[in-house]
């Protein structure tokens, strides 16, 4: 579904990207790996990008969640599926909460383990709750594509590996960034590395073991 | 050759505030200041003691203005805050710009004095007069607003949903609280605004404080203006967002409504009376031009220099004020008790409409230009104040100790002044759009011509004033922005 060749990238000067070759079809589970600096989320806004011109629709997690603070956690999680709605429909539900939406909402955060906050500001979450409520708006929105930028990076141990199944099960495609190898293995069939830039990496998780994958990060 | 490093170079602030002192030095000798009336110091000491004793006897219903007054600001205000949004939303466009840029240059009273010559005294002179600049200035304000805030979430969710819903959750609630902390403050500038119509015969405040204040009845003058001071103290305890609705609601009822419409008054208004008097005559060009010419030479240029002289005049002696008056209400140098009377006195002196300041030095002092420099400068110098007291108080000063003058000259005046300046060239556009405005009270300025082909009924001239004079507030306008990129210098929206 997207095919790129020799694409570059340069913000005011300084490259991001530089010959990128990449070609993904539909239904795979893509990780980026790489140290900060080496591209990624530039990378991931090219390919949100390119997308976003073939009128795909997909979903975007941002590396700051991109959440509107001063609204409650269940209009942030509602906002996944405005364009699903008319808009008398939405303004009504910001005034006064519906009973459906409500619902709904709850229903996702019970898997993200969030629906006691449900009415709580999202300006008086930690980051790791912030970081579930993205998630959660993603799940709302449900397209069969997600792009994320380290969307579990504020999470622990053990919610990274359950959010990340939850993940998994829900979108048909995915491409995300990761600075965790072992669950980019896990997780993904097919792995990209990057540095400086450059693609260095691009195979099949298994075609590639956890040590080669460290030297990413080495210096 | 002088190495730059080891020679004193003085800042560019520094220069370009000598050069507005010097201009204001050399317009000194033009300016036409001096005392007129026979006995000025009785007179004020006559005013002044009428404060021990203010009564509303002779006032025939006091709560009737006030209620006008109220009901005025909240229409009008509201008004202009639904247009002043709309526009915002398509602030981006030039020409709205443009536009929004000329509307505001034209003074509330000239826009008063334009609606009374179409509607009379209908109340709805009052509204368009306050609605009008004030949506300009709105939207001026809320474009900036919106430019200036976060757009994270908006631009994560705009692909999959309409325009409405997509503002309403992801951008609204973020600029919310900058919505409401300007309005807030524009309301409080509405009900001056509301008060001064009534100097041009709208039913408010102004109305009843000229009537009495040229009959000498100081103690309902006093009456007046210390009700009109608690009305705006108070404003935090009757003003709730949950009681504005219902305000809006009565307000229609309360306005008095006494007089109709004549529609042949507007159609005559556009199509004859501001008509220029040769095209109306079918004159030839030349006629056209001579009489533009002629109101050209003998009416506009004199206003313009005069509002210039004057308003060059009034900024320095505004700054020196401030400058002399912000360490009132600093932490730095007074105490708690100490600085609650400063904050008292700047606030009356903030509160009170500039043109009812001017208006009272007038009438005692005569109509020259030095009652007019010093009321706006009072006026102004004590809002510029108090913004540079509060920033001083939020500075980390950690130097403490220098004491007094030292900590004043070295310490402070160092660390504010480019806020001072920043906040003195805000108010410059404010100044110069206030002293056209004085002409009406009888000084030379624009608004005296304006004002006198109004009275003759020379609508066509007095429209064509009106432009010019917008046209020169929106130059000063653009020099002050200019010099406060060049000196780079800013002001945050939430202290205009």
């Amino acid at each position: 579904m997207i095919h790129l060749k020799s694409v570059s990238v340069a913000y005011q000067s300084k490259t991001a990207l530089s010959d990128i070759t990449l070609h993904i079809t539909p239904g795979q589970k893509l990780a980026l790996i790489g140290h900060s600096g080496s591209g990624k989320s530039s990378l991931l806004k090219l390919l949100y990008e390119k997308l976003q011109q073939q009128s795909k629709s997909c979903t975007f997690i941002a590396q700051d969640y991109a959440l509107v603070k001063h609204l409650c956690v269940f209009h942030n999680v509602y906002m996944g599926q405005l364009g699903r709605q008319p808009t008398w429909y939405n303004i009504l539900n910001l005034i006064k909460p519906l009973a459906k939406p409500v619902t709904d909402v709850s229903e996702i955060l019970k898997q993200l383990q969030l629906n006691d906050k449900i009415f709580e500001p999202v300006s008086q979450l930690s980051g790791g709750q912030q970081q579930r409520v993205a998630i959660a708006r993603a799940l709302m929105h449900a397209s069969p594509t997600l792009l994320a930028d380290e969307p579990i990076s504020s999470l622990d141990e053990v919610q990274s590996h359950w959010v990340m199944e939850l993940l998994c099960s829900r979108f048909e495609s995915m491409i995300f960034s990761l600075h965790d190898v072992d669950l980019a293995l896990k997780f993904c069939d097919r792995i990209i590395g990057l540095d400086q830039g450059k693609i260095v990496t691009d195979d099949f998780s298994k075609n590639l073991n956890r040590t080669e994958l460290l030297k990413l990060y080495a210096e | 050759m002088q190495n730059k490093s080891t020679s004193f170079q003085h800042s560019h602030r520094w220069k370009i505030s000598w050069i507005f002192i010097l201009i204001a030095l050399a317009c000194l000798p033009f300016a036409d200041l001096a005392i007129n009336t026979f006995d000025p110091l009785t007179e004020l000491g006559r005013f002044f003691f009428a404060l021990l004793n203010p009564s509303l006897i002779n006032i025939e219903n006091p709560l009737d203005a006030i209620l006008q007054t109220i009901a005025f600001s909240f229409l009008g205000v509201a008004l202009g805050c639904i247009a002043g949004f709309f526009l915002a939303l398509i602030y981006h466009w030039r020409i709205i710009q443009i536009i929004c840029a000329l509307l505001r240059a034209v003074h509330e009273l000239f826009w008063a004095l334009i609606f009374l010559q179409i509607f009379g005294l209908h109340p709805i002179t009052g509204l368009l007069a306050l609605g009008i600049p004030y949506a300009a200035t709105f939207a001026k304000i809320y474009a900036e607003i919106i430019e200036e805030g976060e757009r994270n979430a908006y631009e994560n969710i705009r692909d999959h949903s309409d325009f409405i819903s997509t503002f309403f959750y992801a951008r609204l609630p973020d600029i919310w609280n900058h919505f409401v902390s300007y309005t807030s403050y524009r309301f409080e500038c509405g009900l001056r605004s509301s008060a001064v119509l009534g100097f041009v015969g709208l039913p408010t405040l102004g109305y009843h404080l000229s009537t009495t204040f040229l009959e000498g009845q100081y103690s309902e003058v006093w009456a007046l203006l210390i009700l009109f001071y608690l009305l705006i103290a108070t404003i935090r305890f009757w003003v709730s967002a949950k009681l504005i609705p219902l305000y809006l609601l009565i307000s229609p009822f309360i306005i008095s409504n006494d007089s109709t419409i004549s529609f042949s008054n507007v159609t005559r208004f556009f199509t004859q009376d501001i008509v220029p008097a040769p095209l109306k005559n079918n004159e030839s060009f030349s006629s056209l031009w001579h009489w533009f010419s002629d109101l050209l030479f003998n009416e506009a240029l004199p206003g313009i220099l005069n509002t210039l002289l004057l308003t060059q005049i009034t900024l320095v002696l505004s700054g020196l004020f401030a400058l002399l008056c912000f360490p009132l209400i600093s932490k730095l140098f007074f105490n708690q008790f100490e600085r609650s009377i400063g904050h008292f006195f700047l606030v009356i002196m903030r509160s009170t409409p500039e043109y009812i300041l001017a208006f009272i030095l007038l009438t005692l002092w005569g109509p020259s230009m030095l009652p007019a420099v010093v009321a706006l400068s009072l006026h102004n110098g004590a809002i510029i104040a108090y913004l540079i007291g509060r920033y001083s108080n939020a500075l980390n000063i950690h130097q403490n100790t220098l004491r007094g003058l030292n900590l004043y000259f070295f310490e402070i005046i160092p660390n504010i002044y480019a806020q001072f300046l920043a906040f003195l060239f805000y108010r410059w556009e404010i100044i110069m759009r206030e002293t056209a405005i004085l002409g009406i009270l009888g000084i030379a300025t624009l608004g005296f011509y304006i004002d006198s082909a109004i009275a003759d009924i020379r609508l066509d001239k007095a429209m064509v004033l009106i432009a010019i004079t917008a046209l020169l507030n929106v130059t000063v306008d653009m020099l002050a922005r200019f010099l406060r990129t060049r000196l780079r210098l800013k002001t945050s929206i939430d202290c205009t």
